[in-house]
């Protein structure tokens, strides 16, 4: 009965993200208010059709319905009621539950927030963000009915596979997806902008927020699957370069791209087709994503269900969505012209300067993650692109953006001059020489984990260089700074805070480039020593949990003849999935982590892997703070209170 | 810059959208018809002849070892299966290797890093699919066919070219999906 209702529920949703379609786009097309009006309950009461859909789902899911396929396929009586509700988008049906019902989130986000929008602005956006709804709930209902029915019911369900029973995977999906379908918004924004023909000071102004937001929680969502990875996979590193991976970072970079042009659109109305072009794209980078995780064309860890007719019609459907928008692009970017002009020195010039090499670091993740597929499937060559390639492609070209997103924040708009940027920076280049030296020193003479953290100090102390100006630090004394510093717009501290943060993970990935690992047998009482740290493997024993056993090492980190940490590291062994998994332990002081890894035993020894990973945590933080950026960005008084006032066309703005 | 190249640049996307999609297209239809795997593990033996190599007999078996001049000697596809008694998936994939060879397709087995004993004591137990039965104690031809653990299987076609190699267990659905349509062409 549950089940049927959410079945029903979701067709329901269907009829209404029809009618969000074509009755909102009709209306701002005939100029026909009512109908531009209907655009925001369809929104709505699409939003809560998909909610008691997922409600229904996650019932089913705690209640451990058998009878229905998609629970017997991937959850269990005996599995922890946390993992029974996080289950619901464990899986691939349920995921993509989630994915509409965020989607239909956000058009009820614009429906309640966009008051203040042009009723024909706001109309199309909400028709497009129904025109993508309808791809993607029927491709929900025709290929991945999350309510399917088994007969006869089996006893119990199959299980969830036992790497994703954790909360910070758990939490992982529904942040990407966030981010993923924040950027659907921005694509409905510029959608919207191209049948009008205009954008302007404005149509930036609201478009900001709506990227900041996507792209701090992908930001987010980014970080904690490469934490996740870190504590959970038990391999000691935190990115592989795995194709799903970069799916992610593909929307992340356009996304990063596009808050900064953006920011040009809104204060200088310049790079708007550019702009609008950036906003098609990063919608495209997700549903690119998405068309890679879920058809199987990939080789990856991640990867759901192989399915080619579904990956097919994931392909119609991101093919109907970003061909469509290409060619309106094509058909209307003509009518965009910019009014605000700037020499290519300036924060413009900076920010284009940003926008081209992210789009080059973009470019090589886009070729170096499709590359081996198009090879293999098409001209049957087997090639393999790893890390090694990323790395190489990619830092020649983080180099110069960690060089000039110090420079940019500092320039002014319109036309500037290098030289006095370059003077209110030289003690942050001080800073950064003596980073490079120290670092040289200490790590033995390692040169490129010593560049990482130059760049961190440079780019950390440009941020702290950006606010001192902006405060007058320097100028008019630390309590009169003080006082201005409560003033500046929070946008200010966000751009300064995700700048800092951007250092203080190279930092992060520069520590990580002194790690250390041992690998050895042990039997209880032996030991083995790394990096000034003795550890001693004290005995291994059976522990039972609520859906697994596990052996558990208990491993005593000794330094100076004193014990400073117990870790026990355990493999645990889940008989519903039949499948093992490591828990690794982890000892951090925030400067390094202990790592520990038990592998097989024989013989009465058992396989300990051990790490010594410095500054490990910073990656994470970093992006924490990053993200943490992006949300005091959002919250700026300019989002927050003014309504943007339309300028009329042709009108200069002041 | 001019009006027709400006509008030529603004159509770059479309056409990049489009050639992009129809690459999508061919490898989904080449991953539907099995052309393409994403999960296979590439080996360079694919489309050459096994290498050369002669091989001891599994000692009390019964079974005539084979070298690779009997592979070509058969005239007909041949399923080459490395396995060993202490491989746990080999037992997995043990009743589909029976099947083959009910159905009268050879199936020749290397027993790989095993002792003879324990390979006869395995083949007692589960039954012997193998038509002929070479030992590789060493393990040293193993590496000549670049064998990545056991089970591993490969076919050889009669013209005696290797047409398929699989790493891992042959499971119900590897044997219907993926050998029995190769079988039927080599």
């Amino acid at each position: 009965m549950i089940a049927e209702l959410g079945h029903y529920a979701l067709a329901l949703a269907l009829l209404l993200a029809f009618a969000q379609t074509a009755l909102p786009l009709l209306g701002a097309q005939s100029r026909d208010a009512r109908l531009m009006g209907a655009g925001a309950p369809l929104a709505l009461g699409q939003f809560l059709a998909l909610a008691a859909s997922f409600a229904c789902l996650m019932h089913l899911y705690v209640i451990n319905d058998t009878s229905v396929l998609n629970v017997v396929q991937n959850s269990h009586s005996a599995k922890p009621l946390l993992y029974k509700i996080t289950g619901t988008w464990g899986n691939h049906e349920g995921s993509l539950l989630l994915w509409v019902l965020i989607l239909a989130l956000c058009g009820a986000a614009v429906s309640l927030f966009g008051r203040n929008l042009p009723s024909a602005l706001r109309a199309r956006v909400l028709g497009v963000l129904g025109l993508i709804s309808v791809g993607f709930l029927l491709f929900t209902l025709k290929t991945s009915n999350p309510f399917e029915r088994v007969w006869p019911p089996p006893p119990d369900g199959q299980g969830l596979n036992p790497i994703l029973q954790d909360i910070g995977l758990a939490m992982h999906p529904p942040l990407l997806y966030v981010g993923y379908v924040g950027y659907a918004v921005t694509f409905a924004f510029a959608i919207a902008a191209l049948i009008e023909g205009r954008v302007d000071a404005a149509w930036g102004r609201w478009v900001r927020p709506w990227s900041l937001a996507a792209w701090a929680f992908l930001t987010a969502g980014i970080a904690l699957g490469s934490w996740w990875a870190y504590y959970e996979l038990g391999w000691g590193g935190y990115w592989f370069w795995d194709p799903v991976e970069n799916a992610s970072l593909l929307p992340w970079l356009i996304g990063t791209a596009l808050l900064h042009s953006a920011i040009v659109v809104e204060k200088r109305e310049a790079l708007k087709t550019w702009t609008i072009l950036l906003a098609i794209i990063a919608f495209g980078m997700s549903l690119l994503g998405t068309f890679l995780v879920r058809s199987g064309v990939l080789n990856s860890v991640h990867s759901f269900a192989n399915d080619p007719e579904r990956g097919l019609f994931i392909l119609a459907l991101l093919m109907f969505y970003l061909l469509g928008a290409f060619i309106l692009f094509a058909w209307r970017a003509q009518a965009m012209v910019p009014t605000g002009i700037f020499a290519p020195v300036s924060r413009e010039g900076a920010i284009v300067l940003n926008n081209l090499l992210v789009c080059s670091i973009t470019a090589v993740v886009f070729v170096g993650t499709l590359w081996p597929m198009f090879a293999d499937a098409l001209m049957g060559l087997k090639v393999s692109v790893g890390p090694p390639f990323f790395n190489a492609a990619s830092f020649p070209l983080v180099v110069p953006l960690l060089l000039a997103m110090a420079i940019g924040p500092l320039m002014p708009w319109k036309r500037a001059a290098l030289w006095p940027v370059v003077q209110r920076l030289w003690w942050v280049a001080v800073l950064a020489l003596a980073g490079f030296v120290l670092a040289l020193l200490a790590s033995g003479e390692r040169v490129l984990p010593a560049i990482g953290f130059a760049f961190a100090a440079w780019v950390i102390g440009a941020a702290l260089a950006d606010l001192a100006e902006r405060t007058g630090l320097f100028r008019v004394g630390l309590a009169r700074a003080w006082a201005r510093a409560g003033g500046l717009p929070r946008a200010a501290w966000g751009a300064a805070i995700a700048h800092a943060g951007v250092g203080v993970l190279a930092a992060g990935l520069a520590g990580m480039g002194l790690a250390h690992e041992k690998l050895a047998a042990l039997a209880p009482g032996q030991s083995m020593s790394l990096a000034g740290h003795e550890w001693r493997l004290e005995e291994v024993r059976d522990v039972v949990g609520p859906n697994y056993t596990a052996r558990r090492a208990t491993i005593s980190v000794i330094r100076d003849g004193q014990v400073v940490h117990v870790m026990q590291p355990s493999r645990r062994w889940f008989p519903v999935a039949r499948q093992n998994t490591t828990e690794v332990s982890i000892r951090t002081n925030m400067m390094r982590d202990l790592y520990a890894v038990i592998g097989e035993e024989q013989d009465g020894k058992a396989i300990i892997r051990i790490h010594y990973n410095p500054l490990a945590p910073w990656i994470w933080l970093g992006a924490a703070i990053m993200a943490l950026g992006g949300g005091l960005s959002l919250a700026d008084r300019r989002v927050r209170v003014s309504a943007p006032n339309r300028v009329p066309k042709g009108a200069v703005p002041a | 810059m001019s009006g027709l190249s400006r509008r030529l640049l603004l159509l770059a996307p479309v056409g990049a959208a489009a050639a992009g999609g129809i690459g999508f297209y061919a490898a989904l239809d080449r991953q539907r018809s099995g052309e393409y795997n994403p999960r296979n593990v590439p080996s360079a033996m694919i489309g050459r002849p096994p290498p050369d190599f002669t091989l001891p007999e599994v000692a009390d078996s019964g079974i005539a070892p084979f070298g690779a001049a009997d592979l070509r000697a058969v005239g007909g596809p041949v399923i080459v299966n490395f396995w060993a008694s202490w491989c746990v998936p080999c037992i997995i994939e043990h009743p589909q290797l029976m099947r083959l060879a009910r159905e009268g397709i050879p199936v020749f087995g290397i027993a790989y890093k095993d002792k003879p004993e324990d390979s006869l004591r395995f083949l007692r137990q589960h039954g012997n699919p193998f038509r002929r039965l070479s030992r590789d104690e060493p393990g040293r031809v193993a590496i000549d066919w670049g064998v990545y653990g056991v089970p591993e299987t490969y076919l050889v076609d009669r013209q005696g070219i290797i047409r398929w190699r699989f790493a891992g267990p042959i499971t119900p659905e590897i044997l219907a999906q993926d050998l029995r349509p190769l079988l039927a062409r080599a």
